[in-house]
């Protein structure tokens, strides 16, 4: 009996096991290939110049200069939106409102649609409606705004990764303790007062994790800039809001669905995703740092 | 926008027997269940009032009527007058962070905020924008009259939670008393600390007493007895006695503030 239990605890044991490792190999594979396939054609050269003979040349800068100058944009505009809802949610509104209820459900839901529906959205809403409307209102009806731009883009992102930001945000809020609230209240603070004194600084730290999470998030997805501002090749970088960028994912989406030679621009493709993989890691590991430096100011707290 | 700290009728223009918090009849109820069944009490200033009573008899509640600390609860329903120095705090035009300013709390845990010392003293005063010169001398006096100073003066840049549980709560005071209170709430301020910090707060409050109405809720009768002049016993929502703390003490109305008072329950 006692060894008949042993057995299926020993099978059970190395079944779990078995699990892990697939996750580690599969990492592990997905890396590997990547960095022996891209490291080849990695140099300087590489990520700071232009594309050239129909991208089996050159270089991809201005679709890494696209894809962080797009975060950069909707990460201006997620974090105050993301942080003021979290903040209505979380310290104006009354405890069970129908209000809160309604936002909540909405955030739920806009985190579950699927990334090329943001796509299709951004295309519909912020180009041809928002965009042609103020070619209408301000230009006389001259095309602007209204086709796919980089602000389209990253407002599109900033939608996809709102949720994010606005249940890290609410997390940290609710792990600040009621009584500093109370404190505040006593010696005479209004309610902006309390929030901005006492609960901001307090909820930084959470709140520069929803930020971490989003950059990641967004500096990955293509869906959504597909139809909203990516392009497949420029000749000069973005330099105002209405202009369309490279963006790196984009640039891997096109370059191995579109290529007219798949075999020449495949050493090119891998490089180009090793990049993507070292900018992702590189915002997040600057979005790490700068959260680790404001816990440090914060530490009084803790 | 700079608040008036002092927008009604300086407190020491007053006789002294109409100066302070006075409630008539006041009733509280909290999600529909009465918590406060009709309490007409008076603090002056000169004097500390106790009030004592078991768990649940509303002591807690007493006090954050009187600063407005209570409708932060949406479900209380507050009935009756509350009369600082005569005038209503529930008016519609009184300007409640104001009011808090003058009816300060402390509260029975000592709650520091995760700041440095000196940032917790001035945070009241910075709400306001009051100046560097103004904070200074407000710290210090509010440090010395919680009998602080001596022991924080070369540390105020520390963190406040660096302070042991019994400065911590003195540091507590002294943020409420850099705004200048006309009445001073203490809730349990001594609860969870060693004799000798007790101590430290009983002399500063009889120190304090001069300038201002104090309320002192407490757990422990003998405090009541040897640190207030008037005492109030609260059970179950109800004031079922004041009176001056000896004659409270020694000759008790009723039978249950005997009780109370000798241990004999709560």
């Amino acid at each position: 009996m006692a060894h008949k239990a042993r057995l299926i605890s020993g099978f059970f044991q190395g079944l779990t096991g078995l699990a892990c490792l697939i996750i580690i190999a599969m990492v592990a594979i997905i890396i590997g290939n990547v960095v022996v396939n891209g490291a080849s054609r990695f140099s300087w050269e590489f990520v700071s110049q232009a594309p050239e003979a129909g991208m089996t040349q050159g270089g991809i800068f201005p679709a890494i200069f696209g894809t962080a100058a797009m975060v950069i944009l909707m990460t201006i505009v997620v974090i105050p939106l993301g942080v003021a809802t979290a903040v209505y949610m979380h310290e104006y509104a009354p405890k069970r409102s129908r209000m809160v209820h309604l936002v909540r459900l909405a955030i739920q839901n806009l985190a579950g649609v699927p990334a090329i529906v943001f796509g299709l959205f951004g295309l519909g809403f912020f180009v041809e409606f928002v965009g042609r409307g103020i070619d209408r209102g301000l230009y006389g009806g001259r095309m602007v705004y209204g086709q796919p731009a980089i602000v389209w883009a990253a407002l599109t992102m900033a939608l996809l990764t709102l949720p994010t930001v606005v249940v890290a945000t609410e997390e940290a809020l609710r792990a600040i303790p009621q009584s500093y609230r109370e404190v505040a209240y006593s010696l005479g603070a209004t309610r902006w007062q309390m929030i901005r004194r006492v609960v901001l600084p307090q909820a930084v730290g959470g709140i520069l994790t929803g930020g971490i999470l989003a950059v990641s998030r967004g500096s990955g997805e293509v869906a959504p800039v597909m139809f909203t501002g990516a392009a497949y090749f420029l000749p000069d970088l973005p330099s105002r809001l209405h202009d369309q960028f490279m963006e790196l994912g984009y640039h891997v989406y096109v370059m191995t669905t579109q290529s007219p030679d798949v075999e020449a621009t495949k050493p090119v493709l891998y490089t180009t995703v090793l990049i993507l993989l070292m900018l992702t890691f590189l915002l997040n590991f600057t979005a790490v740092m700068i959260r680790a430096q404001f816990r440090k100011r914060l530490r009084y707290g803790r | 926008m700079a608040v008036d700290l002092d927008l009604a009728t300086p407190a020491k223009a007053l006789p002294a027997a109409s100066a302070g918090m006075r409630t008539e009849d006041l009733r509280v109820s909290v999600a529909g269940q009465q918590i406060l069944k009709g309490i007409t009490l008076d603090a002056r200033r000169g004097e500390i009032l106790s009030i004592i009573g078991p768990a649940g008899a509303g002591k807690t509640t007493y006090l954050r009527c009187l600063n407005r600390m209570l409708e932060l609860d949406p479900e209380c329903r507050i009935s009756g007058k509350v009369l600082l120095n005569g005038q209503s705090v529930y008016d519609s035009d009184v300007y409640v962070p104001a009011l808090r300013k003058r009816v300060g709390l402390v509260f029975s845990v000592p709650i520091t905020l995760p700041m440095t010392i000196c940032q917790n003293l001035t945070f009241g005063l910075n709400l306001n924008r009051a100046t560097r010169s103004q904070c200074d001398q407000r710290v210090e006096m509010a440090l010395r009259a919680a009998y602080l100073w001596e022991e924080v003066k070369d540390r105020l840049q520390e963190p406040a939670r660096n302070l042991s549980g019994g400065q911590q709560q003195r540091l507590c005071l002294a943020r409420t008393l850099t705004l200048r209170p006309e009445v001073l709430m203490l809730d349990e301020p001594c609860s969870g600390l060693d004799p000798i910090s007790t101590r430290k707060i009983e002399e500063a409050l009889q120190q304090l007493k001069v300038d201002l109405a104090i309320i002192l809720v407490t757990n422990n009768v003998k405090q009541a007895a040897r640190a207030s002049d008037r005492t109030a016993f609260f059970l179950f929502g109800e004031l079922l006695e004041a009176g001056p703390t000896e004659k409270l003490f020694t000759n008790p109305q009723k039978q249950k503030t005997s009780d109370y008072i000798s241990g004999r329950f709560g």
